[in-house]
């Protein structure tokens, strides 16, 4: 890790919004690629993944891919297996000791379920945000330390501590109180401290598990105002109930649902200009218009 | 991107398996010591029925082993045992329950943070305190101005009301517990259909919390049984057949403190016979604390 | 339009008897705060006894005496030094020992057979007698470890006794933190260990640490497994580790406690106070550990 990371803030191109509804244009999305993804450098791939818990499939046939510095949403409703999908991206799910994986899983190339692949090393380099915002009972700064400390940083952790901060857009807000305690600070304010502890590993690609579902409107705007930000460096993928989300900050969408055996499969993704104006599947124009989910 | 090519191997680093070697045989001590504990008692206890007949020692009615002649029958320390552990159990198990009850259902937070305190300090004093207490308050200021002369300096009767201070903050503790666990669904289903709260107590929520309380009896019996300091100064050193809980008899585990502290030489016979009684203490506190632990299980599942 | 008319009023089939229901209700209240209330008494009554009857021999030459055939020059002097060394020792041993026990029964074991064994056999071990503990560490320590009647043989035999309780409220303390802690932690790119020793065992340590402190407050005060294992209540001096005969307080107490001269229940009561001023304090520091370790954490 060789980059400099003291760097002045980019600034935070606000944009105006009112509440968008499904079917119209998206305000304020930025210049997406509406071209097919294969044009696009791809970081995550997902092939033919099934997924098992003992003898339970909970989802099957998902063939996804994540274009590098893009927003890809993942929606559908509960129990689609949207947050499973999520998880193997970064090997959580190696956690539950009956879970079972059959396809692959690629960054930038590489086999996330090799036999000589390390899920240790792969965690850094794939960072998560969570549903609830699980800062440790540290210092700020700590929080923000302990992934780079873990990993054997050897540099300016201050300055890196701080760069993350920034890029999180916290730094303000904390730069004189790093030494308190990170569960003292808001909902909103966690989840962000989060997010720079994420950032601080240096990661290829973040995953964001519903980040703002515990939130209220106003931080979870500042969310949304941060992905577009964050997106110009990492590879975000996020799973989010909220369609509005979605058709706001995201530039690729997949729409997931649960079958009849109560197993997931992917109906649809692509562009998200289309998937929400100019769904090709049935089922996707009914989720997305609110007919069921 | 160079970042992005980087092997995503890294081996696991020796320290980790030998951090997860060194924790695994801190937690197999626990197996070893029992093991250990077992082999010692059973040994020893071997070398003491090399010269009694086991048969004699558990069924003998007479314990006689530093006056001639020697009779190793165990009985009466069993029975001074459960005597005074009886006792303990008619004392502890009504004002623990009741105190359990309070707390799980009666009490509020500050009556709570009156209470609870009390029992842990209760459940916190060494156990000699409790010994010298039942010696120079229980049998001179309580007992004897009630029993006179039929009672004597050593009885059973104020080691099982010591015992019992002792096991009864073990009951309200566990219990308490096995009453919280109970549902709320239960509780608000039977008020719902105009019950008391007594009488939701009563006929719900006790009786589901049975097994629970149950298993903290048989916890307290086992601990009363093992119970050493506390009976030691007050119950006596002259085991005998004997019902009567005013007269003076022996523990078990009183008769093998008395050996230890006493001149008896390690090789004699007398020695030898405190190992065959700890052996039966052994088994009887494990299969009590194998059937407590039985008793939760099998009726954990139930919610 | 017919009229509907009610029902013809019919004898009533519940009779409540909500009065005596109630009053049931409040005897058994009633008993309840009995039963609490006898059993305050009881306490206040032993505090009381063993204060009127020891605070009179409780004075300074008490304090830093050795022990005497005559209770009035008695001193409980070696008793105090030696139940603060053995304290020492067995915090240094069973620290270590137990907290590595309770994170590999906690963090690392799988549910397997060998693991759900070992579980079962902490909680065993927890209701064995103390006695019978005294005399395993006859057996190892006094006699195969020919460590003899030295006050490290009684510590380490105590440090086996209180191991599972300290087990037992480790791994309480570690299963207290969440899961979200140790997710978190992971997603970084921790290992186990780093995720245990960075994220868990600090969020775990105020109760691990109050655990640690009530136990050895409880090996303290513990005498049953001391007798067996060889300590005495005639030590005239300040006993060191290893090679000494030795005395800790509940047995000084035990010693003198024995003795059918009144004088000498004397002294025993002001040893006890000793005793349990001792206790006090240590539960006391286990209240402000807990207390100010937790102050951040929130879960």
């Amino acid at each position: 890790m060789n980059a400099s990371f003291v760097e002045t803030p980019a600034k935070t191109t606000a944009q105006p919004e009112t509440a968008p509804r499904v079917h119209i244009a998206m305000a304020g999305q930025p210049a997406a690629p509406s071209g097919p993804v294969g044009e696009r450098e791809i970081a995550v791939e997902l092939k033919d993944v099934t997924c098992w818990y003992g003898s339970f499939r909970v989802v099957h046939d998902i063939n996804v891919r994540v274009a590098a510095r893009e927003v890809t949403a993942l929606i559908g409703p509960s129990g689609s297996g949207k947050t499973t999908v999520l998880r193997t991206i970064n090997r959580m799910n190696d956690l539950v000791s009956t879970f079972r994986l059959q396809g692959s899983i690629l960054l930038h190339g590489q086999d996330l379920y090799a036999a000589r692949t390390d899920p240790v090393e792969v965690r850094r380099r794939v960072g998560m945000v969570f549903q609830k915002p699980n800062p440790f009972p540290k210092s700020i700064f700590d929080n923000v330390a302990f992934g780079p400390r873990i990993n054997g940083f050897k540099g300016n952790i201050g300055e890196l501590v701080e760069a993350s901060l920034r890029r999180a857009a916290l730094w303000d807000e904390v730069k004189d109180k790093l030494k308190q305690s990170g569960m003292s600070l808001s909902g909103g304010q966690q989840q962000r401290l989060c997010i720079a502890r994420a950032i601080a590993t240096e990661p290829e690609v973040i995953l964001m598990d519903e980040p703002c579902s515990s939130l209220d409107p106003r931080a979870t705007l500042q969310i949304e105002e941060l992905m577009a930000e964050l997106k110009t460096r990492y590879t975000i993928v996020i799973v989010t109930h909220n369609m509005q989300q979605a058709a706001r900050a995201s530039d690729r969408t997949a729409f997931m649902t649960m079958g009849d055996d109560r197993a997931g499969f992917l109906v649809e993704q692509g562009p998200t200009i289309e998937i929400f104006t100019n769904p090709k599947n049935r089922l996707t124009e009914d989720y997305v218009s609110g007919r069921f989910g | 991107m160079t970042a992005a090519s980087r092997p995503l191997t890294r081996r696991q680093p020796i320290s980790e398996r030998v951090i997860e070697t060194f924790l695994f045989l801190a937690a197999a001590l626990g197996v070893v010591t029992t093991v250990g504990i077992i082999i010692v008692l059973v040994a020893q206890a071997a070398e003491f029925f090399a010269q009694v007949n086991p048969i004699d020692f558990l069924t003998g009615t007479v314990w006689s082993a530093s006056i001639q002649p020697f009779r190793f029958g165990v009985i009466p320390l069993v029975v001074g045992t459960l005597a005074v552990s009886l006792i303990a159990l008619l004392v502890a198990v009504p004002l623990g329950l009741l105190a359990a009850v309070y707390l799980a259902e009666y009490a509020t937070m500050r009556t709570r943070n009156l209470v609870k305190p009390m029992l842990e300090t209760i459940a916190g004093i060494p156990t000699i305190v409790l010994g010298f207490f039942g010696l120079n308050f229980v049998t001179p200021h309580l007992l004897k101005p009630i029993f006179g002369s039929a009672i004597g300096t050593f009885n059973t009767l104020a080691g099982g009301l010591v015992v019992g201070l002792l096991i009864t903050p073990l009951i309200a503790s566990l219990s308490e517990d096995a009453l919280r666990a109970v549902p709320r669904g239960l509780r608000e289903g039977s008020l719902a259909m105009g019950a008391t709260k007594f009488e939701m107590v009563r006929r719900v929520v006790f009786p589901a919390a049975l097994s629970g309380v149950m298993a903290s009896i048989i916890l307290a019996l086992s601990r009363a049984i093992g119970e050493t300091m506390a009976v030691v100064l007050i119950v006596g050193t002259s085991p005998k057949l004997t019902f009567n809980p005013l007269e003076s008899t022996q523990t078990m585990t009183a008769f093998i403190a008395q050996i230890s502290a006493g001149d008896t030489p390690q090789g004699s016979i007398q020695f030898k016979s405190l190992f065959a009684v700890a052996l039966v203490l052994f088994g009887l506190t494990l299969v009590l604390n194998l059937i407590s632990n039985r008793i939760v299980r099998r009726y954990r599942n139930i919610y | 339009m017919t009229a509907v008319t009610p029902p013809a009023a019919a004898a009533p089939r519940f009779e409540p008897q909500l009065m005596r229901r109630k009053l049931s209700g409040t005897i058994f209240l009633g008993a309840c705060l009995l039963a609490i209330g006898l059993l305050l008494l009881a306490l206040i009554l032993l505090l009381v006894s063993v204060l009127t009857a020891g605070v009179q021999w409780l004075d300074t030459q008490f304090l830093t005496s050795m022990p005497s055939r005559h209770p009035q020059n008695a001193g409980v002097l070696p008793a105090i030094v030696g139940s603060l060394e053995m304290g020492v020792i067995i915090g240094l041993i069973t620290f270590p020992v137990g907290v590595a026990a309770a994170i590999y029964l906690q963090e690392y074991a799988a549910d397997t057979f060998l693991n759900r064994l070992l579980r079962t056999n902490i909680s065993n071990l927890a209701g064995v007698p103390s006695i019978i503990y005294g005399i395993f560490g006859l057996a190892l320590f006094v006699r195969v470890l020919t460590l003899g009647d030295s006050l490290l043989a009684g510590a380490l035999t105590l440090a086996l006794l209180i191991l599972p309780v300290v087990m037992i409220a480790s791994m309480e303390a570690l299963r207290a933190v969440p899961n979200s802690q140790r997710e978190g932690a992971l997603a970084l790119g921790a290992t186990r260990w780093q995720m245990v020793r960075g994220s868990v065992l600090p969020a775990a340590a105020p109760g691990i640490l109050t655990g640690i402190i009530l136990a050895m407050a409880r090996a303290i005060g513990e005498a049953a497994p001391l007798i067996i294992v060889g300590a005495v209540g005639f030590v005239t001096f300040l006993p060191a580790p290893i090679g000494d005969r030795y005395t800790v307080l509940p047995i000084q107490i035990f010693d003198w406690a024995s003795r059918p001269q009144s004088d000498f229940q004397g002294i025993a009561a002001a040893a006890i106070i000793v005793l349990l001023v001792l206790m006090v304090l240590l539960n006391a520091l286990a209240l402000v550990i807990r207390v100010r370790l937790s102050r951040n954490i929130q879960w």
